[in-house]
This record gives structure tokens, C-alpha cells and sequence, in this order.
């Protein structure tokens, strides 16, 4: 199954390797992991997209807060969350290819940041599924290159990762 | 006070009341030396080899309660002191290292002897530092001594590059800590203790199974009380023999791929499995899907949740010190008025007892040969159980946990997790520096002792009058054990060839050294050892029988019952 879990650490140097030790360490999956520092600059947050069992998500945080600089850990992926991801595409765009992908940006709302005369960048935001999609829906090759930023993940509503 | 940042990390260490450091210098720690020159509250204990600095440490940490604190140079001292912080750190025991790191101007630089101890060691530590700001020394060596001694005990590191001890600052001691990160929960759950206590009571099979944890939290009075209490059988692990008095009724001995045939089958028969600071290790439980074949419920107390339904499923899980938890569970009991149904106890001993009848641990003895065995018993028989014992790994460390009584915590200090070889003699510096009035004894193989025999010359300088009991049988015995019975009998490079006369290397190092051939010499020897040469360090280097191995033995990957009792059941 697929998880999503945020944590607030301790704003230290080393701290993310801590993290992404812990999971090579322990032979856990990331599929992404993101990280900045939240408005309390003392801290970071982190979205980490996870796979395993109900045991290993169980082992998992529970690793993951015995780290001496994790706050907090939630996965908020139990309950209703909102994810995000930002891609940016670079996309070769000449003759009447150029029309067709604005218009395929327009579909999905993304916006065209850059723009030379052979070449688009296309930025998108979105879930995982969307960003996808997007994807599948240009011809792969025109496709320059594709930046994903990993899922930010918050949840729904009441819930809130704060100390 | 402006002091140099090295006076001040001396100065922590004094106001943390460190009577010991274990250490070896070098020239990135060589401010942090000319401060401890200049003082003489905290000690230092020049070993021959950084590992042993962090092994003595280690073992004076577990002879105490006290934090064991190791200092070490940058580069080849750090990397020289990992196998020592990872011992420490697969047995939980509380610890500082200090080690010196090159100047911060020059990290990153590949500068002479620097290494990335931070790096290296984080998988190995509880937590670690790198202190960058002379202002910084003291908050991180306060957090250092905090977290080696609360919550789940382990090895922290702090390195500090030389221009950082050089620099001053005013300095002060912070007299309170708190980390918003780090809150280890103390208290257990009042209602999951409650339920724990009920499932007890109603329990038709009940076990107690405890760990390392007891000792670490100075528990052994409490589950002693709380055992007696409720008349239950108990098994004390690898790491937790002397929670509960070994000569007692109601212990069955060690569990796990070396322990007692009724330790084993209790745990697996039993309905009611009560886990304390014990972490189902796969040397205790063997196969855990054959662990889990047999319904029971179990309960688990632990410090640490990650410890909890890690390799088995708990039922009912208690996070907090056990000495906490089993106080609560007492008054719990001794409140309430439901006592154990003794019909269904009654039938339960009639059980143990019967596999107990067994008598797994008797071997056959010999006037001809030495047997390790009687070794042991007989070192028990001389020191009157009261010694503190170390061990290095392999065979003989099993031997002297099976057949050495351990009635009581902390006097038997050995490397169950990562299983160290070499750590014999440098945990009985630390135990002797830590309990200088009582009597400490190595029991060692001729392969462990080799891998720190150097100390054999700190323990001249510093009178160390440690009693080395090495059981030699010009093996890497365990490993021969193994080829024996899982490899055809083919003994690939486990015979120790070119032994050295060990009697005579002691003496050259200033030592009394003993070479024992016959049985019969066995009691003397040791009585010459702990009497005439009380004050000395003695190696007696038992000729023991080669052929011998260690029973029971679950095979790795097998089932609990899947034991085999003796050389018959093969
Ligand atoms: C050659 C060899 C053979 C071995 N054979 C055996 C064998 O036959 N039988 C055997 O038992 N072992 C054996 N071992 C040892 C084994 O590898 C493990 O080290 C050992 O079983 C673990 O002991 P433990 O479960 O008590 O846990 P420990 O490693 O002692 O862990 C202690 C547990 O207690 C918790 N804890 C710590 N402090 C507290 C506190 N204050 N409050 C609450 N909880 C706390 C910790 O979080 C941890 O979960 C062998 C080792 C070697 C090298
Ligand atoms: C540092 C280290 N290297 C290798 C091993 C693997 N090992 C476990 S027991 C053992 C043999 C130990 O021989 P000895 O000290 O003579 O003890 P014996 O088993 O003969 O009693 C070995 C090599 C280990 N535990 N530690
Ligand atoms: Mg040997």
C-alpha cells in the first residue's frame, strides 16, 4: 500500500540523512521525499511517498519519530489529505505542434513559463494521477525533459502537523 | 568563566561527575589532553587500541548504571572506535564518545586523519554531533549525557574539530534540558497495564520472558517481586541473566538457540507471554512464523515502540521504563483480589517440571580432559557466584552463561547483538576500574583474546588484577560447532594454528600466567588465581577439550522445540 507521510524535523544539518539513511538502512521504498523549511525556520517539513504493508508503515514511523530530531510524524495518507506535485517539462515545440500543446496545457491548467522558438517549458501542478496524465498525453517525442518535485501532502480540514 | 573550548568540554565532563575517560590521543584531541593534564578530578585510562577505549567504556557502563565515556583522535581513532559504539549501540548501553575532528576551515578538504565520523557512525549511534561553535560545547555535551542515559540507552557521539577547542568562550553548565523532539515516555499506560495485569491473572500458561531492559532499568527488584507474586516460571535472555536470581525455583534458565529445553517450551506453550525489556531477538524466538504457529497473547512492556510488534504481534502493548510499569503492575495486583487460578498453575508447573526433568544442561565430565563446562562451574564455585563475569564470543561466552549463576544484574557484561569478539578484556578493565572491591573475571576463547590482547599492558600500567579464564581449544570453536553440524564436518579455516605460550606472553607483559592440562588442577589453579595472586592479573590458560560443543542449540532458521539436546540427537 501506498503512504503518504509528513514529519516536522529539527532544522539541523545532517538531518535529512538521518531520514533517507533510515530508509536505506532498513530497506524501506521511498518513492519521493520532499523537503524545505516551514514559516518556523527551525524547522523542516517533510513529505515522504512510501510503500509497504500496514507492519513495515508501522515500523516505519515508528523509527522515524525515535530519531532524535523528529517532532512530529503523521501519515497523513489514513485519512482525508490533499497532494500536490509541481512538474516542470521542457517539450520541443516548432510548426503545428505548438498550437497543440498549449492546447493541451490549457486542458490540464498548466502554464507555458518559457518560451523560445523551438521550445516550451510547460509548468503543471497537480496530484500524481494529473501530472501522469499529462505526460501520457504528449507525444514522448517531444519531450526534452521532465522535472518532478515529489508530493507536498497536507490533510483535510481539522487535521494539523504543527508542535 | 572564559575557558578554551577544550577546558570547557573537560569541565562538562567533571560537572557530569565522570570519574573515567578511556582514550588514546592524537593530533586533533591534543588541546582536549593539555586540559585533562591540567586537572585530576576526571581520569584518564590510556588503552593500546581506540576499539578497547570504547569497550572499557562500554563495560563500565554495564558494571554501573553510569554513562561510559571514550575520547579518541579524528581519522584512524574514530574509524578505530566504531566497531566499539556499534557494540554499545546493539546492546543499548548509554555512552559518550568524544572524538577530535580536523579544524572546521579544513573539513570537506580531505585534510590528514579526517574522516566523516558524523557519517560513519550514524547508523551506529543514538544520536551524534558535530559541534562547529566553541559557544555550542557545552549544550551538546548536556544533550550528549541526556540522550546516552534516558529514554532507550545508547552510544552518542560529539566531535569537535581542534580550532574549536581552542577557542574560548565564557562557559556555564546548563543545570536543565529539555528537547522538544526527545520526550521518551517514562510512565506506561495506566489502562493498558490494567489490561495486562487481568490477562495475567486469567492466564492457564502463563511465561515471563525478560530482557536486557530489566537490567538497564534497574529493575531486577521489581520483576523479582512481581515473578514471586504471581508464582509464574521465567527466562532471563542473553542480556538480562541476573534479572532474576539464577538458583530460584521459578527461573528456567536462558531461552533462545543456546537456552534451557523448558525455557524454550514455555515460551512456546505458554498462553500468556509477558515480554519484558526483551526484544524477540531471532537468537531467542528462532523462526518467528514457527514462534507464531502456537496461539498465545502477548504483552509487551518496552521503552522503546519500535521495539514492539517489530518481530512478532503484541497484543497488549505497554510503552514506558519497565521499572516504572512493573511497579504500577504490582500495586495493580497486590490492590486487587483476583489471584492466579492455582488448579491451572498447579498443571502448568506439573508441565514445566517435567520438561525441566530433561536436565538439558548436564554433560558428561572427564578425568582426562578439561571440560569447559566444569570450568565454569568451578569459577562459580570459587568466586561464590559473586564475580563480575565478561565474555568474548563464541562457545565459551555460551558456556559461561549457561553454567556461571548470575544471581544478580550487571555482573555479566558480554556482546549479545552485534556479538564482538575482543570485548572480554577491555569490559573487565572498565568493571574493575568501575567496582574496584570486587572479584572480575574473563572468560575468553584463544581467538576473542587475541583480537585485544594489547590491553594486557594498560591493564599492568593501570594494576588491573583481572582473572583471565581462557578456554582454550585451538578453534574458533562456535564456528567449528557450526562446520560440524551444518558443513559436512569441513573445518575450513577455524583451527587456531601457531597459538602463542599465553602463560608466558602474560608474564612478559608483568602478569601471573597459569597453563592448566588436567582436570584435576582446575579448582586449584582458580583458587591460586583469586587467593595468592589476588592483586595480580592472572592468565590461566585452560587446555580444554576441542571436540566439545554447545547444547541445546536451535539451528538458525529452525523452531523453538526444534532443539537439539545433545550429540545423541543428531
Ligand atoms: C554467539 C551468540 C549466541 C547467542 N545465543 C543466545 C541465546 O541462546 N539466547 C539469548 O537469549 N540470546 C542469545 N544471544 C544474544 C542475542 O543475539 C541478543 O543480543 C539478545 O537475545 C537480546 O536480548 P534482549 O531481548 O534482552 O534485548 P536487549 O538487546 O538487551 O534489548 C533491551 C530491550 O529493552 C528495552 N529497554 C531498554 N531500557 C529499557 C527501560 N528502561 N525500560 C523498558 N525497556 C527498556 C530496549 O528498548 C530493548 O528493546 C546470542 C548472542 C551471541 C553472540
Ligand atoms: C570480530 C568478530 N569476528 C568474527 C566473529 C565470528 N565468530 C563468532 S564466534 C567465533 C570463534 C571464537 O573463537 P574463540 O574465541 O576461540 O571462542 P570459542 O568459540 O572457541 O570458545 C567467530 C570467529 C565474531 N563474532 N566477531
Ligand atoms: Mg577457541
Amino acid at each position: 500500500m501506498r503512504h503518504v507521510i509528513s514529519l516536522l524535523i529539527e532544522n539541523e544539518s545532517g538531518a535529512l540523512s538521518r531520514v533517507s539513511g533510515l530508509f536505506s538502512a532498513r530497506g524501506y521504498n521511498i518513492e519521493s521525499l520532499t523537503v524545505a523549511p516551514t514559516e518556523d525556520l527551525s524547522m523542516s517539513r517533510m513529505t515522504i511517498v512510501t510503500t509497504g504493508s500496514d507492519d513495515i508503515i508501522e515500523q516505519i514511523t515508528k523509527q522515524l519519530n525515535k530519531l532524535v530530531e523528529v517532532v512530529k510524524v503523521v501519515d497523513i495518507s489514513e485519512a482525508a489529505h490533499i497532494e500536490r506535485e509541481l512538474m516542470l517539462v521542457k517539450v520541443r515545440a516548432t510548426g503545428k505542434d505548438r498550437e497543440e500543446i498549449k492546447r493541451t496545457a490549457d486542458i490540464f491548467r498548466a502554464h507555458i513559463i518559457d518560451v523560445t522558438d523551438a521550445s516550451y517549458v510547460v509548468e503543471l501542478t497537480g496530484n500524481q494521477g494529473k501530472l501522469d496524465a499529462f505526460i501520457g498525453a504528449i507525444d514522448p517525442a517531444l519531450i526534452l525533459e521532465t522535472v518532478r518535485s515529489g508530493v507536498c501532502g497536507v490533510g483535510r480540514g481539522d487535521r494539523v502537523l504543527k508542535v | 568563566m572564559v575557558l578554551s573550548g577544550a577546558e570547557i568540554v573537560i569541565r562538562c565532563l567533571q560537572e557530569e561527575k565522570v570519574e573515567y575517560v578511556f582514550g588514546y590521543p592524537g593530533g586533533a584531541v591534543l588541546f582536549l589532553y593539555d586540559a585533562l593534564f591540567q586537572q585530576d578530578q576526571v581520569r584518564h585510562v590510556l588503552v593500546r587500541h581506540e576499539q578497547a577505549a570504547v569497550h572499557a567504556a562500554d563495560g563500565f557502563a554495564r558494571s554501573t548504571e553510569k554513562v561510559g565515556v571514550a575520547l579518541v583522535t579524528s581519522g584512524p581513532g574514530a574509524t578505530n572506535a566504531v566497531t566499539g559504539i556499534a557494540t554499545a549501540f546493539c546492546d543499548s548501553i548509554p555512552m559518550v564518545i568524544i572524538s577530535g575532528q580536523v579544524p572546521t576551515a579544513a573539513i570537506g578538504q580531505d585534510a590528514f586523519q579526517e574522516v566523516d565520523t558524523v557519517g560513519i557512525t550514524r547508523p551506529c549511534v543514538k544520536h551524534n554531533f558535530l559541534v562547529k561553535d566553541v559557544r555550542d560545547i557545552a549544550l551538546t555535551m548536556k544533550k550528549a549525557f541526556y540522550l546516552a542515559r534516558t529514554g532507550r540507552p545508547g552510544p552518542v557521539l560529539v566531535d569537535i574539530p581542534k580550532d574549536v577547542t581552542m577557542q574560548r568562550c565564557e562557559f556555564e553548565y546548563p543545570k536543565e534540558i529539555s528537547m522538544r523532539s526527545y520526550n521518551p515516555v517514562v510512565k506506561g499506560h495506566s489502562g493498558q497495564i490494567k489490561k495486562a495485569v487481568q490477562l495475567l491473572l486469567e492466564a492457564k500458561r502463563p511465561m515471563i520472558y525478560t530482557g536486557g531492559g530489566v537490567v538497564l532499568a534497574n529493575a531486577a527488584e521489581q520483576i523479582t517481586r512481581l515473578t514471586r507474586l504471581l508464582g509464574y516460571p521465567i527466562t532471563n535472555t542473553l542480556m538480562g541473566l541476573g534479572g532474576y536470581p539464577f538458583g530460584d525455583r521459578q527461573y528456567l534458565g536462558m531461552p533462545g538457540m543456546h537456552g534451557t529445553f523448558e525455557a524454550n517450551m514455555a515460551m512456546h506453550y505458554s498462553d500468556v507471554l509477558l515480554a519484558v525489556g526483551a526484544r524477540f531477538d531471532d537468537r531467542v524466538i528462532g523462526n518467528p512464523a514457527h514462534f507464531a504457529e502456537e496461539p498465545r497473547k502477548i504483552i509487551h512492556i518496552d521503552i522503546d515502540p519500535s521495539s514492539i510488534s517489530k518481530r512478532v504481534k503484541v497484543d497488549v502493548p505497554i510503552v514506558g521504563d519497565v521499572r516504572e510499569v512493573l511497579e504500577e503492575m504490582i500495586r495493580q495486583l497486590e490492590a486487587g483480589e483476583v489471584r492466579p487460578n492455582p488448579d491451572a498453575l498447579a498443571a502448568w508447573w506439573k508441565q514445566v517440571e517435567e520438561w525441566r526433568s530433561r536436565r538439558c544442561m548436564a554433560y558428561k565430565n572427564s578425568d582426562e580432559i578439561i571440560k569447559p563446562q566444569f570450568v565454569i562451574q568451578k569459577l562459580w564455585e570459587v568466586t561464590g557466584g559473586e564475580a563480575i563475569v565478561t565474555s568474548d564470543v563464541g562457545q565459551h561466552q555460551m558456556w559461561a552463561a549457561q553454567y556461571y549463576g548470575f544471581d544478580k544484574p550487571r555482573r555479566w557484561l558480554n556482546s549479545g547483538g552485534l556479538g564482538t569478539m575482543g570485548v572480554g578484556l577491555p569490559y573487565a578493565m572498565g568493571a574493575k576500574l568501575a567496582n574496584p572491591d570486587m572479584q572480575v573475571a574473563c572468560v575468553t576463547g584463544e581467538a576473542s583474546i587475541q583480537m585485544n590482547i594489547q590491553e594486557l599492558s594498560t591493564c599492568r600500567q593501570f594494576r588491573l588484577p583481572i582473572k583471565i579464564c581462557n578456554l582454550n581449544n585451538r578453534y574458533l570453536g562456535m564456528v567449528r560447532q557450526w562446520q560440524e553440524l551444518f558443513h559436512g564436518g569441513r573445518y575450513s579455516e577455524s583451527y587456531m594454528d601457531s597459538l602463542p605460550d599465553f602463560a608466558k606472553l602474560a608474564e612478559s607483559y608483568g602478569h601471573v600466567g597459569i597453563r592448566v592440562d588436567r582436570p584435576a588442577d582446575v579448582e586449584g589453579a582458580l583458587r591460586e588465581a583469586f587467593t595468592t595472586y589476588k592483586n595480580e592479573l592472572v592468565f590461566l590458560d585452560f587446555q580444554i577439550d576441542a571436540t566439545e560443543n554447545v547444547y541445546p542449540m536451535v539451528q538458525g532458521g529452525k523452531g523453538l522445540t526444534e532443539m537439539i539436546l545433545s550429540a545423541e540427537d543428531l
